[in-house]
């Protein structure tokens, strides 16, 4: 039975990737259908109920930026915000939401239902139809055919998804719904590297049995904070509790690992080193004597908190006794068991920079498929290969951006090139350009590009476009305005307690002083009263940073040239001389496209960039000349 | 990127003509007398030139004058420049000949990286000459071939100069740098955690530490103490057959005890000379042979190790006793000796084979001039001065650590947060990087959640 319309892309799967790839496939232009195999759980967050946090939230002012809705739906759920790393600078500055489930599942599917050119539709998936090495389609399990000239798969841990309770195991994609099974054995019949990872959760707690008196508040930030450049208005706000662990946990764990899936084998999937479960931090750091816990609301009008901090698939008995022994749970019900779930993914390495699979040309992955983790990092991939699907079904070149453009660009290239041997999170510390990408910049490194490529809509590029002429205005009045010595403003600031003017100074040069915010500057009126705090914050972080961005456009230049200079497809490295035999494995590994890329594999030096470099001019001169 | 409004997008701007920096090496082989060149090549090379001369330097003219840095007096001798594109790499280029001692050549070249070149890296010049076409199609191989062999002969000067203290020290200062990045990357990407990563890290001591130890080791680098210079020959054989004679007859004087009872020189000894201004060190191997004797056992060990270090081996056999083996080492890089042919009365000289082979007489001294002019022949080409650049690489390596921690120490000083004093070590990092193997994020992760028990 073939379904009648034909469509531009499909997204299979309706979470956190598959909303922003469906989104931005749909706000291109192209014919897109959202597949899922239920509608009620679109945008459903299967984890902790969190956006943001440090490297997660650059994400997420990136897919701002390029009006995908995840910082607009965070805005719109979120309960309580905060700014993390605020005491640092304007680099790692990070914002975090609490978000309400109920909430945040209503607002994406709002926007789902309201985005032009995309259609939703409840089925299983079970296959792909194949023409001509490309993928034309897709089966659902009732046997219905859906045309289309792109797919993008976007299937969480629901290809052969196992979830283990203690030693006791059975499929699943997530607690109480089924895995995709057929699916993924199509899948594996593909040339494509697969691979086992894990993640976990805690137990979730009824927030009745909790006695919050007895644990620390944590309340939001004031004034609360926004994820997205255009800000929405917040619902209700509450505060977070931090709780902790004490040696009887520590004890209660450490007597029952006999009985743990993790340590007892039967888990083959590799786990974050970084997410520890609370078992792991027993075992490997056993000289700790407490662990937090974060207790977060699930919702303003859930009965339910989520204990983050002790994710664990200890069999339940042992769940509830590890719970009941901290300060605050003594008699606390557990409302949901907590569980490690193991799932297939496929290796990065085997996709192109568009995310489309070399493998099969019309057919691209997204999230956890491709072997990350996080809400942050499923959408920022979503949204590029939504984009991309809907480019190719265009019938335009595919686009991604550089490690020095965005964290997307970062994660992407790692992804390709490196691949993903435990499950991948952002940090700012993979970021070499961390000083650039910042959150407060997303706009101005993305927007424009977002708005040619048809991604942006009207409202968002007017107001960019309205805050880039307000910021050439105020760089001016930086660049040009003076203070003067034995002025006004001169005294004012000293005044403030700041050193004193010597010689007359333009106020670029005067808010480089360390001791100097920009904010001084409006305060004694060297600047309008009535600019954008965040573009006050940008530009500050650009005047702040200048002398050690400057420095990295070296870098940067050197790189882009690198960047142009594309590595033969077909170059045997085993044979080129001038390479070592662990260089030469690694290359034929990981056959990089650019000079770029190949600089980047661990262990490269220059003379081997050069053998490489004079390859790739000698056989592109080549292939000029005939 | 650029994108028209259709959406149709190219990468934008990048030119690959357009070398950023400026690069400069010493062009002549390593050697004493003659003339000495120093090559530049970049946007710099002629303010370069016309600063240490203190005169203009009109394009394509020889101009006469003297080198003079910081009010010193280096040299005398002739200042060339060329203008892009009718030059050598096709870029701005300026020559400096000299009086060519290798001690002068290096002062001269030391002024010229002070004016803000770098050193070139093996192969250079010649990868922008064939970048900016000025080398045909056809010279594309053995191009790639140069760097090839160029890069192999660096490999080896590398690992010479980076085997004992100097590597140790380096590799500890690079796993410091680490520790301490991994405090302070820590207190960026997991601010939620209760450890206190910087007093914890006490890292303003730490820079200083740092500091320290880089600023030691530049210094001892400098003088000379711990570096290796010349190319190294390595002499290997069985035992008796003539290797310490050899050794003898080349540095002209009696360094190593030459007697008749085979295995006598157990240890190494390593005798530096200069051939025919070619600076060489030449080391004496124990005689390779099974042997039950641990002390025998060890120098054999000694032997081979030196033998893979080497750039050039020179394998002696028993004209007499036996005809010539096999290469035991890398075949492209051994000559083959037979010695003794006093007693067999074969001609002196390059015998006919498979391998590289001299026949001579350490006795009479018959057939020593053509193994001079062999040895000449393969190290003056490889050895391109590359245990003389890997060692500059080194300290100057070693330069921008010291620069990049020092500002590190000066942004904790004004209380800078975090992700500066970050950015600060972490070019240090990259520049240590330069010297032990490339450094990557994924390192600093792993030495982050080995360190620290992270996550929720």
């Amino acid at each position: 039975m073939d379904h009648p319309h034909t469509f531009d892309v499909i997204v299979i799967g309706g979470g956190h990737a598959g909303c922003e790839a469906a989104l931005a496939a749909a706000r291109t232009g192209a014919d897109t259908l959202l597949l899922t195999q239920s509608l009620e759980t679109i945008g459903q967050m299967s984890c902790n109920p969190a956006i943001g946090g440090i490297g997660k939230s650059h994400l997420v002012r990136e897919v701002d930026a390029l009006d995908g809705a995840m910082a607009r739906v965070a805005d719109q759920a979120g309960i309580q915000f905060r700014v993390l790393n605020a005491s640092k600078g304007p680099a790692v500055r990070a914002t975090r939401a609490q978000a309400d489930r109920d909430l945040y599942r209503s607002a994406m599917r709002a926007l789902i239902d309201d985005q032009e050119n995309l259609r939703v539709f409840q089925q299983p998936v079970v296959d792909l139809l194949l023409e001509h090495g490309s993928v034309a389609g897709v089966v659902t399990n009732m046997g219905l055919r859906l045309r289309t000239a792109c797919v993008v798969l976007t299937t969480g841990t629901f290809l052969g998804g196992r979830i283990h309770v203690g030693l006791q195991n059975q499929p699943g994609g997530r607690a109480g719904e089924a895995p995709a099974n057929a699916l993924a054995r199509r899948l594996r019949a593909l040339p494509l590297r697969v691979g086992r990872l894990k993640t976990g959760t805690p137990p979730r707690l009824d927030k009745r049995s909790v006695d919050l008196s007895k644990l620390a508040e944590q309340p939001g930030d004031e004034p609360t904070p926004s994820l997205s450049f255009m800000p929405e208005p917040h619902p209700r706000q509450v505060s977070c509790h931090m709780a902790e662990t004490n040696p009887r946990t520590h004890d209660i764990i450490r007597r029952a690992l006999d009985r743990s899936p993790l340590y007892a084998g039967l888990i083959e999937g590799a786990g974050p080193r970084y997410c520890p479960s609370i078992e792991d931090k027993v075992v490997r750091f056993a000289d700790r004597t407490r662990h937090q816990i974060f207790v977060e609301p699930e919702g303003l009008r859930s009965g339910e908190l989520y204990p983050n901090g002790i994710s664990t698939s200890l069999p339940f008995d042992v769940q509830l006794a590890l719970v009941r022994s901290v300060r605050g749970f003594e008699n606390a019900h557990v409302t949901r068991p907590g569980y490690a779930i193991e799932y297939d993914y496929f290796d990065p390495r085997d996709l192109q920079d568009s995310l489309e699979t070399k493998a099969l040309a019309g057919l691209f992955f997204a999230g956890q498929i491709n072997g990350t983790t996080g809400y942050e990092e499923a959408a920022a991939q979503g949204l590029l290969a939504g984009l991309n699907a809907a480019r190719k079904a265009g019938g335009l070149a595919p686009w991604h951006p550089r490690r020095d453009e965005a964290y997307l660009g970062v994660m992407i290239d790692d992804l390709v090139n490196q691949g993903a041997s435990e499950p991948y999170r952002m940090f700012t510390s993979r970021a070499e350009f961390r000083l650039r990408l910042r959150e407060d910049n997303a706009d101005l490194r993305l927007t424009e590009i977002g708005r040619r490529m048809g991604l942006v809509g009207a409202a968002r590029w007017r107001a960019f476009t309205a805050k880039r002429s307000e910021r050439q205005r105020l760089w001016a009045a930086l660049d040009t305005a003076k203070i003067k010595v034995g002025g006004e403003a001169a005294r004012r600031l000293a005044a403030q307690g700041g050193k004193p003017v010597t010689e007359d100074i333009r106020l670029v040069e005067y808010l480089k002083r360390p001791e100097v915010g920009i904010g001084q500057l409006v305060d004694v009126g060297l600047l309008p009263a009535a600019i954008d705090p965040e573009l006050l914050r940008q530009v500050e972080a650009e005047v702040k940073y200048a002398g050690y961005i400057k420095r990295q456009d070296t870098e940067i230049a050197k790189i882009r040239r690198h960047e142009a200079i594309a590595l033969p497809a077909g170059l045997s490295y085993a044979t080129l001389p001038g390479l070592s035999r662990e260089l030469q494995q690694k290359l034929e590994a990981a056959r990089p496209a650019t000079l770029a890329r190949a600089a980047r594999i661990p262990g490269m030096t220059p003379a081997a960039l050069s053998v490489l470099l004079l390859q790739a001019k000698k056989q592109g001169a080549l292939a000029g000349a005939a | 990127m650029v994108c028209d409004e259709e959406g149709r997008c190219r990468d934008g701007g990048s030119d690959l003509r357009a070398s950023t920096d400026t690069i400069a090496a010493v062009a002549t082989p390593p050697g004493q007398g003659g003339v000495g060149i120093v090559r530049v090549s970049g946007p710099l090379a002629r303010s370069i030139g016309e600063a240490l001369l203190n005169k203009p330097l009109p394009p394509r003219h020889a101009v006469h004058g003297r080198f003079r840095h910081d009010g010193e007096l280096l040299d005398e001798g002739l200042g060339l420049f060329f203008p892009a594109p009718r030059s050598f790499t096709g870029e701005d280029v300026l020559e400096l000949h000299g009086h060519g001692g290798p001690v002068v050549m290096q002062m001269l070249l030391d002024a010229v990286l002070t004016g803000g070149a770098r050193l070139a890296l093996p192969g250079e010049f010649t990868e922008r000459a064939f970048l900016n076409d000025k080398l045909d199609l056809a010279q594309a191989e053995a191009v790639a071939d140069l760097i090839a062999s160029a890069s192999v002969a660096a490999a080896r000067g590398a690992l010479r100069s980076l085997s004992g203290q100097f590597s140790q020290s380096v590799r500890q200062i690079d796993g410091d740098t680490l520790e301490l990045r991994t405090y302070v990357e820590a207190a960026i990407d997991f601010p939620d955690e209760e450890v206190e990563f910087l007093s914890q890290g006490r890292v303003g001591e730490r820079v200083d530490g740092l500091i320290d130890s880089v600023e030691r080791l530049r210094r001892s680098g400098r003088q000379g103490m711990l570096l290796n210079q010349g190319a190294s020959i390595a002499i290997v054989g069985p035992p008796n057959v003539g290797k310490s004679s050899l050794l003898n007859r080349l540095s002209g004087e009696s360094a190593a005890i030459v007697t008749d009872i085979p295995g006598t020189t157990r240890d190494l000894l390593k005798v530096d000379l200069v051939l025919d201004g070619l600076p060489l060190r030449l080391v004496d191997t124990a005689g390779l042979r099974d042997s039950g004797d641990p002390v025998e056992m060890e120098g054999m060990r000694r032997a081979r190790s030196e033998a893979e270090q080497a750039d050039l081996i020179i394998q002696v056999s028993d004209a007499a006793a036996h005809e010539a083996s096999a290469p035991l080492f890398a075949a492209d890089r051994t000559i083959q000796v037979e010695n003794k042919i006093d007693l067999t009365g074969a001609a002196p000289g390059l015998a006919p084979g498979q391998w590289t082979s001299i026949r001579l007489s350490c006795l009479t001294g018959a057939g020593l001039a053509d193994l001079v002019a062999l040895i000449k022949a393969q190290v003056g080409f490889t050895g391109e001065g590359a245990a003389f650049s890997a060692r500059h690489r080194h300290l100057q390596a070693l330069a921008e650590a010291s620069t990049a921690l020092q500002a590190a120490a000066q942004r904790l000083r004004e209380q800078a947060p975090g992700e500066v004093i970050a950015e600060d070590l972490r070019l240090a990092h990259q520049a240590l990087g330069g010297i032990t193997g490339e450094m990557t994020a994924e390192d600093l992760l792993g030495s982050i959640f080995r360190s620290f028990c992270i996550g929720k």
